[in-house]
């Protein structure tokens, strides 16, 4: 992030805050979106997955934020979850914001060129005074249109993500936060205990859950901003603040990601997308390139294949480095994969029971979902940890 | 024994139960409540649960007993008192200690011991009977860390330890064959004059969790101290 930016920010919420003292009204409408503000944030991240990919609900991953209530600050929350469209596993599940109807009609007609739209319609939300000011919130559930594909010359998957960027970058007031198949993102302004509720996660049944609750130091507060950020089926939650985020993003740019928000969450789903799906790397070559060893640690390795290995990728992508505090969990189809910075200068734990595994900012939430959660530990800083649903499980 | 039952309660209605009870207490359901008993000086504390980050915050001569793991930074800036875990601790234990002692039955996280310092008769002492994590006693400044590697097998501490350590001791119970030290710190194999110095405690240690002191200390053990000719420059920016 530019330095001019970060105390341009700065100012302008010092007095943000005394002019909303008093009008706070007014406010609202002065306020920035996000992406026309650079804020850093701290926060905290839960994950759950059945390895035999047994459903459910979002209740327990709800309640395991509770614990966690004071690394938010109240700004943002949110959650991913997996396996929970099975009637509509073959199409991309949209889930998109919209500021007003008119926006939501352009959008309809912009998909409708592009997508059949088979099933579209307004997620249901619980009112709850813990969650106000909401957007228009809506789900399409799509596929693309053969024809379009084709005079594109591109794959599917590339056909979708392009679409997810012309929308999230020339349409204003539409945003996808959400643009996989048989998954789906749910996030708000607020604290995720009560985001978990507006959105009524008790009633989904997913194998894989991950949650994050959002603590920027002072926010904008548009609700495109709160974790998970997603493209196709990868989510991100991230709990810090990376200091390589303009050096990231200058290069994911140049393959046609578009980062809109100014949020290094962003920059690293579309990282993670890139190495992935794009270049084909495995989800461990994606971690050792992003939080890869220093060059002493790569040096001292004793296992010759692995040292080249790394030599390699850190030569091929040193710009994708990611540097600074993070723990993260990647949520993708059948799987989760959490990963810590180099340096490890954020917390997290994994522990198990059973078919489940569990992964968390702290402990606490962990025993909230399993108060009996096994072999508790804390990998390395750049020691991904990967669990799939086992083979043969359709998910 | 007062029984102070946390489930449902947030870490300041906690620590005001707490700080108002009259003797000794019994924390039950804790489940990550943080700063439990920070700043506390006068008395016992057992915890039943998983106490919340910054346990015995700034503690002042009282003393914590956790029955479970402890999060992060167990003994952030503590002066005295003690605070024994009979799991785990997470990251930065020991954040800036002063004073006191903290001794850990299983492993510890990153940052064990970051900027430890001490004062004349004030030493704090950190023992961990597993493994640490890396960065052992960054910028250690004082006060003595004991890593005693008793679950076997793993590496008794991860990369970068001793970064930045301009003060105090670290003793490893192990040869530290493979382990790297930066250049400004001097790693030598313990003699029994240096052993002498943490015979008592790690006495006390073993009474505590139940181990053989004998086995503990009749093992090889490197010490580690900075090195007043070669003094810490840098590891992150030259400047």
């Amino acid at each position: 992030m530019s330095k001019g930016v970060h105390f341009d920010a700065r100012g302008l919420c010092t007095k943000m805050n005394a002019f909303s003292a008093f009008y706070p009204e007014r406010l609202k409408r002065f306020m920035k979106k996000e992406g026309q503000i650079r804020i850093p944030s701290g926060c905290a991240i839960a994950a759950v997955i059945s390895r035999d990919g047994k459903k459910m609900t979002g209740e327990s991953i709800t309640e395991a934020m509770r614990p966690m209530h004071d690394r938010s600050n109240g700004l943002g929350g949110g959650f991913a979850a997996y396996g929970i469209y099975p009637q509509y596993r073959d199409f991309y599940a949209f889930h998109m914001f919209f500021d007003s109807r008119d926006t939501r009609k352009q959008c309809e007609s912009f998909l409708a060129e592009r997508f059949e739209i088979v099933h579209s319609e307004i997620i249901p939300t619980r009112k709850i005074p813990a969650i106000t000011d909401e957007p228009i919130i809506w789900r399409y559930f799509v596929a693309p249109l053969k024809s379009a594909v084709s005079s594109m010359q591109v794959d599917e998957k590339e056909f979708v993500a392009r679409a997810v960027m012309k929308i999230n970058t020339g349409l204003k007031g539409a945003y996808i936060f959400s643009s996989g198949k048989n998954m789906g993102a749910f996030k708000a302004v607020g604290y995720p205990e009560d985001v978990g509720l507006f959105y009524r996660l008790d009633e989904y049944e997913g194998y894989s859950w991950t949650a994050h609750g959002r603590y920027p130091t002072n926010t904008p507060g548009w609700w495109g901003g709160a974790h998970p950020f997603t493209l196709l089926d990868y989510s991100v939650v991230h709990n810090g603040e990376i200091s390589s985020y303009d050096a990231n993003r200058r290069f994911i740019e140049m393959f046609g990601y578009k980062c809109t928000l100014q949020t290094d969450t962003e920059v690293i789903t579309y990282i993670l997308d890139y190495l992935v799906r794009v270049q084909g790397l495995t989800l461990g070559e994606a971690a050792s390139v992003i939080a890869a060893p220093f060059w002493s640690t790569i040096e001292s390795k004793t296992d010759l294949e692995d040292k080249l290995k790394h030599i390699y990728l850190r030569t091929v992508f040193p710009s994708l480095l990611v540097t600074g505090p993070f723990s993260i969990v990647l949520g993708f189809t059948g799987g989760l994969m959490a990963l810590n910075d180099r340096l490890k200068l954020r917390s997290m734990v994994v522990g198990e029971k059973g078919d489940r595994v569990y992964v968390s900012s702290e402990e606490a939430a962990i025993r909230v979902m399993e108060p009996d959660a096994e072999n508790i530990y804390a990998p390395a800083g750049g020691e991904p940890v990967i669990i799939k649903v086992k083979d043969g499980v359709r998910v | 024994m007062i029984n102070i039952d946390a489930s449902r309660l947030d870490h300041k209605t906690v620590n005001d139960l707490l700080r108002n009870a009259n003797g000794d207490c019994t924390v039950t359901g804790c489940c990550g409540q943080r700063f439990i008993a920070a700043g506390l000086s006068d008395k016992r504390v057992a915890i039943e649960g998983v106490p919340g980050n910054a346990l015995g915050a700034y503690l002042n001569g009282a003393s914590i007993t956790v029955n479970s793991n402890a999060q992060d930074a167990v003994g952030d800036t503590m002066n005295n008192g003690s605070i024994i875990v009979r799991g785990n601790v997470g990251d930065a234990a020991g954040y800036a200690m002063r004073g006191g002692k903290i001794m850990v039955k299983g492993n510890a996280g990153y940052r064990a011991g970051i900027h430890m310092k001490q004062y004349r008769e004030k030493i704090p002492v950190m023992i961990i009977g597993g493994s640490a994590g890396s960065f052992l006693g960054e910028y250690q400044a004082g006060g003595i860390i004991i890593v005693l590697g008793l679950d076997g097998g793993k590496r008794i501490v991860g990369n970068f330890p001793c970064t930045g350590m301009h003060g105090g001791k670290m003793f490893l119970r192990s040869d530290c064959a493979g382990i790297k030290f930066p250049q400004q710190v001097t790693a030598r194999r313990a003699l029994d004059g240096d052993l002498n110095e943490i015979r008592g405690l790690l006495s006390e240690y073993c009474r505590i969790f139940g181990f053989d002191f004998e086995g503990v200390i009749s093992s090889v053990f490197t010490v580690v101290t900075p090195d007043g000719n070669n003094p810490y420059k840098q590891m992150y920016v030259a400047n």
